[in-house]
């Protein structure tokens, strides 16, 4: 194993899905049962198995909409609210309006979600303003429980292939190039329409702890589907939104107050205050965040040792089984009990990802890209605040669609040389004698990002962070060098990564305002909402380097009252709430 | 430019007497989202998984999945 192969084949099929971590899978459930005929492969660099950011399972749908608790109408106005009014609601408001059927669906899969005595959905509150949060009382099947529905529905699965590139001609998709991450082997696959489920870019930014892979999102979700997005031509949207996440210190992986927040734990600075009224992840809530910090008054925790045991024991039920069960190693190995201690908490390096934010791939309602028969969905689209549940209902939206477009369309015709000059550029590094490795390079890389790119932002750091960033890029082209297979995957990982890189730079230095809280708060300008109240489109330039435009929010469909497009931006305690 | 040896210590731990990778078993390798676990020959000819690559995301699916308790996931030692 791993020892680099020269090898080369071709595989056609009708709907090829790249990524089965969450939204791939549904995607291809749903295109095989729309078309029941038609050749469906899921493809995943690891193994569909256990890939993707619901590798353990979840402890919560952070985004449900069920009806008595909620309405589409009313998700559609918070995630509006949320996200600063940059969003097309069409999307999020067909989200809203379909989310509870997958609910039931996944339910029928054999997914439990909480229920209360009366065996109605024991939806609990976490949001600025509505009730979305329902707990999954047996979420670590949940891989398990799609693996099943996968193999009866008779996808075609391949693992260990990493898509690089994709293909297009005549106008629209026409397949992708892959390389196995064992041997090296080339697979070029043709597809009538191609959806990817990539994830988000969860290595741009370096951990605090300087260990690669410590990081909040899935460590092999390294931004391909951004990058080959871009590479392809598509409009990639709102970059500048970034990830940042309020985590566990070191550890780097999710306090969880979705999960403690509804019963009672909350984010306290140093003495044990509450100071932001709302723990729902925003940009807003993590400039609060950031500001306590500034103002001397951190470390921020999470704070339970108020709790009564039961209530503590229950927490760590849910907190220690899914989703991230290291997570109790991690407390031990500390000595924090959380009916002593509280728990440290920091603010994360940057990433991409829709599931928090809004940034990523253009997508529309129906989850198509700005190329015909190319979608996106889950992490990587920019449907905002995503989370699981928006990846599986974008997937179902983008497998539903996918079936339909391959109904008029055969093979689009591509240039061969395409495959012939990517498999110079994928293998360049098995090639020389000696160099650099890659782990050095995606090192230099985030450590560059952390440096230059993370928020407050500041123009001329980001300028500078531009130049390195073409160093460390010359360097990767001429002098990266791998051993084996195994490698060449990290190889063509810190690419995507320093790509990502280049676009986050890219699409910060054009939107010049603030917004979406600490995401986007560039120091020199404030917001602008006469100029910027639209979405930033970056795609890959003449030159081949990122291009920039507007795009017009496109009118809403429900209406925001002026006294309510500010809900997320009062998020401080009042001096009363803090004194209780 | 010849490239260094330098030692880093794992997160994955392999039981050796527990691992029925000499009867074939891959569950581990399989599973691992990074691709990090391989299978190596000890000395007395007989096979045991091991971790070969330190690039772990401390996620589990190696420990939950092994059929036979014999993988302890640690924390990375630069954050635990």
């Amino acid at each position: 194993m791993d020892e680099i192969l020269d090898s080369s084949k071709t595989l056609e099929c009708d709907i090829l899905i790249i990524g089965g971590g969450t939204a791939g899978p549904m995607a291809a459930l749903k295109a095989k049962k729309k078309n029941p005929k038609a050749n469906v492969v899921l493809l995943d660099k690891a193994n569909v198995k256990r890939s993707g950011a619901i590798s353990m399972g979840m402890d919560g749908l952070n985004n449900s909409v069920i009806p008595g608790y909620a309405t589409p109408e009313q998700y559609t106005k918070e995630i509006t609210i949320a996200n600063d009014g940059i969003c097309d609601q069409a999307a999020v408001y067909r989200y809203a309006q379909e989310c509870y059927g997958i609910i039931q669906e996944l339910d029928s899969f054999g997914i439990r979600f909480q229920k209360d005595e009366n065996g109605e959905y024991d939806v609990k509150k976490v949001h600025h303003i509505g009730t979305y949060v329902l707990p999954m009382p047996n979420g670590d099947t949940v891989k398990k429980a799609l693996y099943r529905q996968l193999r009866k529905a008779r996808i075609n699965i391949v693992n260990r292939y990493m898509a690089t590139r994709l293909l297009t001609g005549e106008g629209r998709i026409a397949g992708a190039i892959c390389v196995n991450t064992r041997s090296a082997e080339f697979l070029t696959i043709k597809a009538k329409a191609v959806i990817m489920g990539l994830g988000a870019a969860g290595r741009l930014g370096l951990p605090t702890s300087g260990y690669l892979y410590g990081t909040y999102e899935n460590a092999s979700n390294s931004g391909e589907g951004y990058s080959m997005a871009y590479h392809a031509g598509a409009g990639l949207a709102n970059l500048e939104c970034y990830q940042i996440n309020p985590l566990i210190k070191d550890y780097n992986g999710p306090a969880c107050a979705y999960v403690a927040g509804p019963m009672g734990g909350y984010t306290a600075n140093a003495k044990g205050e509450r100071f932001i009224e709302c723990d729902y992840w925003s940009g807003q809530m993590m400039q609060e965040f950031y500001d306590e910090l500034q103002g001397g008054k951190g470390p921020v925790y999470l704070k339970l040792n108020h709790l009564a045991e039961e209530t503590v024991a229950e927490i760590e039920r849910v907190l220690h089984i899914v989703e991230r069960p290291t997570r109790g190693h991690f407390h031990a190995g500390r000595g924090t009990d959380y009916r002593k201690q509280m728990i440290e908490m920091h603010i994360s390096e940057i990433g991409f990802c829709s599931g928090h934010s809004a940034s990523g791939v253009f997508v529309d309602e129906h989850a198509r890209t700005t190329i015909p028969g190319l979608y996106a969905a889950g992490d990587m689209a920019n449907v905002p605040h995503n989370y699981m549940l928006g990846a599986f209902t974008n997937g179902a939206f983008a497998g539903m669609d996918a079936a339909d477009f391959i109904e008029d369309v055969d093979f689009a015709k591509f240039d061969e040389s395409e495959v012939i000059a990517e498999r110079d550029r994928v293998l360049a590094p098995t090639k020389r004698d000696d160099g650099i490795p890659p782990n050095q390079i995606e090192y230099k890389t985030r450590r560059l990002v952390n440096d230059y790119l993370q928020p407050p932002k500041v123009t001329a750091k980001m300028e500078l962070a531009q130049k390195r960033f073409e160093e460390v890029r010359d360097d990767m082209e001429q002098g990266m060098y791998v051993q084996d297979a195994h490698e060449l995957m990290r190889a063509l990982e810190a690419s995507s990564i320093l790509d990502c890189a280049d676009m986050a730079a890219a699409a910060s230095m054009y939107r010049t305002e603030s917004r979406w809280g600490l995401y986007h708060n560039r120091v020199e300008y404030e917001r602008d909402d006469e100029n910027w109240f639209c979405h930033t489109i970056l795609t890959k330039g003449e030159d081949g380097k990122p291009a920039h435009k507007k795009q017009d929010v496109k009118p809403y469909v429900i209406e925001i009252e002026d006294d309510e497009k500010d809900a997320y931006y009062k998020q401080r305690v009042g001096a009363t709430v803090a004194a209780e | 430019m010849p490239l260094a040896q330098t030692a880093t210590t794992v997160p994955v731990v392999v039981n050796d007497d527990l691992c029925i990778a000499d009867k074939g078993c891959t569950v581990c390798v399989d599973v691992c989202p990074l691709d990090v676990l391989r299978i190596a020959i000890k000395d007395d000819g007989t096979k045991t998984a091991y971790m070969k690559y330190d690039e772990c995301w401390y996620c589990m699916p190696c420990e939950a999945d092994c059929p036979t308790d014999a993988v302890t996931v640690n924390l990375p030692f630069l954050l635990k």
